[in-house]
């Protein structure tokens, strides 16, 4: 029997072109390729008065040079905003930037114009020559100045607001009036950036010879840029092929497209009759990509003497930057994922979307639930203090329980679909979570360190997290004669392991060895139906239709072997890639061999291919094709659901403050965490840890720094402070829950975002325990504690 | 095509000689990327924080989005691609990383195995704060260091019955 390979630690088999410095990113792709720079805005605010170019015309080794005024009359749609991806009724005043810059700029960094140049030194020196006058504008910078509106950021957008959000589920107000306890808080979360190791990056190669696009690019969506590349560029979608090589990273940045050097590369490549490449460089990373995380809250809530929630009120105002072109999904998960594992009461949530002259807002890894979670939690442990109770019993109270599963929320979800948990065990992950961190013990430790003159505090807090959103992803799988099983699913990989877990999926189902699995992703030549990697949703979405298609493809290769083997099709199974009467090793044909016999041929080229010729395959009297039937041992699925499946999870963290310093060091990190079944827990793991650092990143380190006039003070990784080795915990103690999920044949939910969900939250509540007063904002450095403490002692 | 004056220099790297014609402000990583085509060396901040492009020169990790090509022509360098064992195998930092689950997307990979091998040549059996300070310096956004760590002491662990072996 082959060994079950879903659930098993199985080591990656990407590794071993990555150690050895064999990987593919963008920037390895076309070696031969002419290379862009982008002329970036250095102002945050300012109507563009004139530029000159005319310096760089004479330029040895620039071949073009363009504004926005060229590039209408190459493709019509260039001189058209960039697209609005995700629209929303309620974003009334959604803008998108242009390629290049139409007569305003509206934040540091905004493209405005753009050369090709033998390199990318020779492309940079050409935009030092280009001359650009501009009339400044006050700039908006910060939620305090976009909500006061005294300037505005787009002159036809009042009060800065492109959007206001509205639900509610029952009566909030009057079920917080008629509460015998209430309290408001208000919070604040600050900006943020996802920070791939790899930039974005995109190349493109114009193929005159077949008329065809070649378009390579970093991104979580190959088929988005495929389809807004054909678009803008005015190219029938079947001339464009968009290939994602490797990846390095994403967290979400690389999910918005197409950024205009993905529109303006192609058309370079196509006009020059020459490979064209754009690297952005970090600085540009910066100010020129995608920050998240910025909202200010503020949260009126009504309770029993319990502290069971009777009545919660949230009203946030969300930072969207300068332009909107990923829509509300940020607030609109923060809006309905802030509730995590509790019931509400009575929940009104309203959000305010806001312009602000700074680097647009899109999803970075947890995407607006950190946020939530951060609200929620600290509404928790506000309820727990008023009350004097246990930080755990406040929220046990609250859970919702297993038995109330499938849990309707009576609110719409960031899909359109109706917020409705699936599963989840959220009682048993409190006691998991309690006994991980040691939370009945804390007091007596917290004595000793205080003996020694030491202060430690312990936090905790809970997440779920929507994961495997619609709305559809596909698999295509071919069994070649050799016997070797080629999958191609068209979402992308930006380090998550795909090929190693998607394989897995494919061993068990199809009983092929995990070494003749292949598996490609995010080339839409090899599979054009696919939506993308974001939402935690690759192993719901890509391993539930790898999974169906290894299903159909299995049917075939038995209703074909069955014929062969003059055999019943229930009588047969496949083990080890050969199909066999069951439980009668030798007796069976090979896969390879089945692929030959499906696929009737009229020549010859070698022994398997002559064994297919038609003259030596099937009854003469039948069509060498069977009714119904299509050549080929392939297999074809889409996996489609109803609506998102819902992952949880606990953390809980120690901290020690330096009572002199405020510095603050993190003693013990613990995560519970349910992903329903794993596919390869080694993987998994990996996820947490990785989240679990970006959470550190985010609850102590990482914010974006931008003075009053939108410079961004902080754009190198000298000044943006992620963490090293020395700043994440020693050891995370983790523990699994498998609570599976109804919704998909594998019982799987996502795990790619978890870990950095409740980072903020957790460490908040640690810090306030150790310190004795209330932490509502993040990220905290030793400074601003040091100065709060002199603020709550004074 | 530029009239930037160019200069022709030989670049030692993994044991090879190259003859490579640069202008003088052509950096390093840009030259063996580019000019050599060894791609595995990759750059993700260009001013020496992230620690990504670190290559060995004369055996010691360096920088070399913060050097530029003429300046190395003098120099023995090695890039990732140099760190596989002489039979073609996974050297034992390469190995390690693989068998701990120690890279994700595998863009700051190659700076890490490149730093590593040249500290556990200075220090063979470095415990866990050692192998942390080893790799302090080198920027990881996917794998929140936890199992880079362990491939550290599992590369010493392996690069001492590697060179066992080779006693014998």
């Amino acid at each position: 029997m082959t060994t079950r390979m879903m659930g098993a630690k199985v080591a990656r088999v990407e590794d071993d072109r990555f150690v050895r410095g064999h990987g593919r990113y963008v920037d390895d792709v076309a070696p031969d390729a002419l290379h862009a720079a982008v002329l970036r805005s250095p102002h945050a605010h300012a109507r563009i008065r004139s530029i000159d170019v005319d310096a760089v015309l004479d330029l040895d080794g620039v071949h073009a040079v363009w504004t926005y005024e060229d590039l209408a009359p190459l493709a019509p749609a260039m001189g058209e905003p960039l697209p609005l991806l995700i629209p929303h009724p309620t974003l009334t005043h959604g803008r998108t930037q242009y390629a290049l810059a139409k007569d305003e700029v509206n934040y540091v960094g905004e493209a405005i114009a753009f050369v090709v140049a033998d390199d990318r030194y020779l492309a940079e020196d050409a935009l030092d020559r280009i001359v650009v006058e501009y009339d400044l504008l006050p700039a908006v910078v910060g939620i305090d100045a976009a909500r006061a509106a005294e300037r505005l950021v787009h002159e036809d957008v009042p009060g800065n607001v492109a959007a206001r959000m509205e639900q509610a589920n029952g009566d909030a107000a009057a079920a917080i009036a008629a509460a015998p306890h209430t309290l408001s808080l208000d919070l604040e979360i600050e900006r943020s950036a996802c920070m791939p190791l790899e930039g974005r990056g995109v190349a493109a190669r114009w193929d005159t010879d077949n008329g065809r696009l070649q378009l390579w690019t970093s991104t979580q969506t190959s088929t988005g840029v495929r389809a807004a590349v054909a678009a803008k560029l005015g190219l029938d979608l079947m001339r464009v092929d968009v290939i994602t090589p490797d990846v390095g990273g994403g967290f979400g940045v690389k999910i918005n497209h197409p950024w205009p050097e993905e529109l303006l590369v192609p058309l370079a490549a196509r006009l020059l009759g020459r490979a064209v490449k754009f690297t952005e460089d970090r600085r540009e990373h910066f100010i020129s990509s995608a920050h998240e995380r910025g909202q200010q809250h503020h949260v009126e809530v009504g309770f029993d003497d319990e502290g069971r929630l009777l009545g919660l009120d949230v009203r946030f105002w969300h930072d969207n930057g300068a332009y909107t072109p990923y829509g509300l999904i940020v607030p609109i998960i923060t809006s309905t994922q802030l509730l995590g594992p509790y019931k509400p009461g009575a929940y009104h949530v309203q959000f305010d979307s806001l312009y602000t002259n700074t680097v647009i807002v899109t999803p970075y890894r947890g995407a607006g639930r950190p946020q939530g979670c951060f609200v929620m939690e600290r509404t928790m442990d506000a309820i727990a203090a008023y009350l004097g109770k246990d930080r755990t019993e406040v929220r046990s109270i609250n859970l919702i329980q297993p038995d109330e599963m499938p849990y309707e929320h009576g609110l719409t979800f960031q899909d359109g679909r109706e917020l409705t948990y699936d599963s989840g065990d959220f009682p048993t992950m409190l006691t998991k979570i309690k006994e991980l961190v040691g939370w009945d013990e804390f007091e007596t430790f917290r004595a000793e360190m205080a003996a020694q003159g030491r202060r430690v505090g312990i936090g905790l807090a809970a997440y779920v997290e929507g994961t495997g959103v619609g709305p559809y992803e596909g698999a295509h799988i071919t069994v070649e004669t050799s016997g070797k099983v080629k999958v191609a699913t068209g979402l992308t990989t930006q380090g998550q392991g795909h090929q190693t877990a998607f394989a897995q999926i494919v061993a068990d189902e199809l009983g092929v060895p995990f070494e003749d699995v292949e598996i490609t992703t995010g080339d839409t030549r090899r599979m054009p139906y696919a939506v993308g990697t974001f939402a935690s949703r690759a192993a719901v979405m890509s391993g539930s239709a790898i999974h169906l298609a290894a299903k159909k493809t299995k049917e075939k290769a038995l209703r074909i072997a069955a014929e062969a083997l003059e055999a019943d099709v229930e009588d047969l199974e496949i083990v080890d890639g050969v199909v066999q009467v069951k439980g009668s090793p030798g007796s069976g044909i090979g896969l390879g061999t089945v692929a030959v016999l499906s696929n009737p041929l009229r020549y010859a080229f070698d022994e398997a291919s002559k064994a297919a010729t038609q003259f030596n395959v099937g009854d003469p009297t039948k069509p060498p094709v069977a009714a119904g039937e299509e050549p080929g041992l392939e297999g074809k699925d889409f996996y489609s659901p109803p609506r998102s499946t819902f992952a949880s999870g606990m953390h809980a963290v120690i901290v020690e403050t330096d009572p002199l310093t405020a510095e603050i060091t993190i003693l013990k990190y613990a995560v519970v965490h349910d992903c329903g079944h794993l596919i390869n827990p080694m993987i998994v793991e990996g996820q947490i840890h990785g989240g679990v650092a970006q959470g550190v990143g985010g609850a102590l380190y990482e914010r974006m720094a931008y003075d009053e006039a939108g410079q961004l003070q902080n754009a190198s990784f000298m000044d943006f402070l992620m963490p090293y080795v020395t700043e994440v915990p020693t050891s995370i103690d983790i523990d699994h829950l498998e609570t599976p999920s109804p919704l998909n044949p594998l019982g799987i939910k996502g795990a790619g975002e978890a870990g950095v969900i409740p980072g903020s939250a957790a460490f908040a509540a640690a810090i306030e325990d150790a310190e004795g007063f209330p932490i509502t904002a993040m990220p905290i450095s030793p400074s601003q504690l040091f100065d709060l403490r002199a603020a709550h002692h004074a | 095509m530029s009239t930037e004056q160019l200069h022709r220099i030989r670049l030692q790297v993994n044991g090879v000689a190259h003859e490579v014609e640069v202008p003088a402000r052509r950096l390093l990583s840009d030259a063996l990327r580019h000019d050599l085509g060894l791609t595995g060396t990759h750059v993700g901040c260009e001013h020496g924080v992230c620690g990504a492009c670190t290559i060995l020169v004369d055996g010691t990790p360096m920088r070399s989005c913060l050097m530029f090509a003429v300046s190395a022509a003098d120099s023995e360098l090695t890039t990732v691609e140099g760190l596989a064992n002489a039979d073609g195998t996974l050297g034992p930092v390469q190995q390690a990383f693989r068998e701990c689950h120690g890279l994700q997307c595998g863009f700051c990979t190659p700076g890490f195995l490149t730093t590593i091998t040249a500290g556990i040549k200075e220090n063979p059996s470095p415990s866990e704060d050692e192998a942390r300070e080893m790799i302090a310096g080198n920027l990881c956004r996917c794998t929140g260091y936890q199992n880079i760590v362990k491939a550290v002491c599992r590369a010493a662990e392996l690069a001492a019955t590697h060179s066992g072996e080779a006693d014998q």
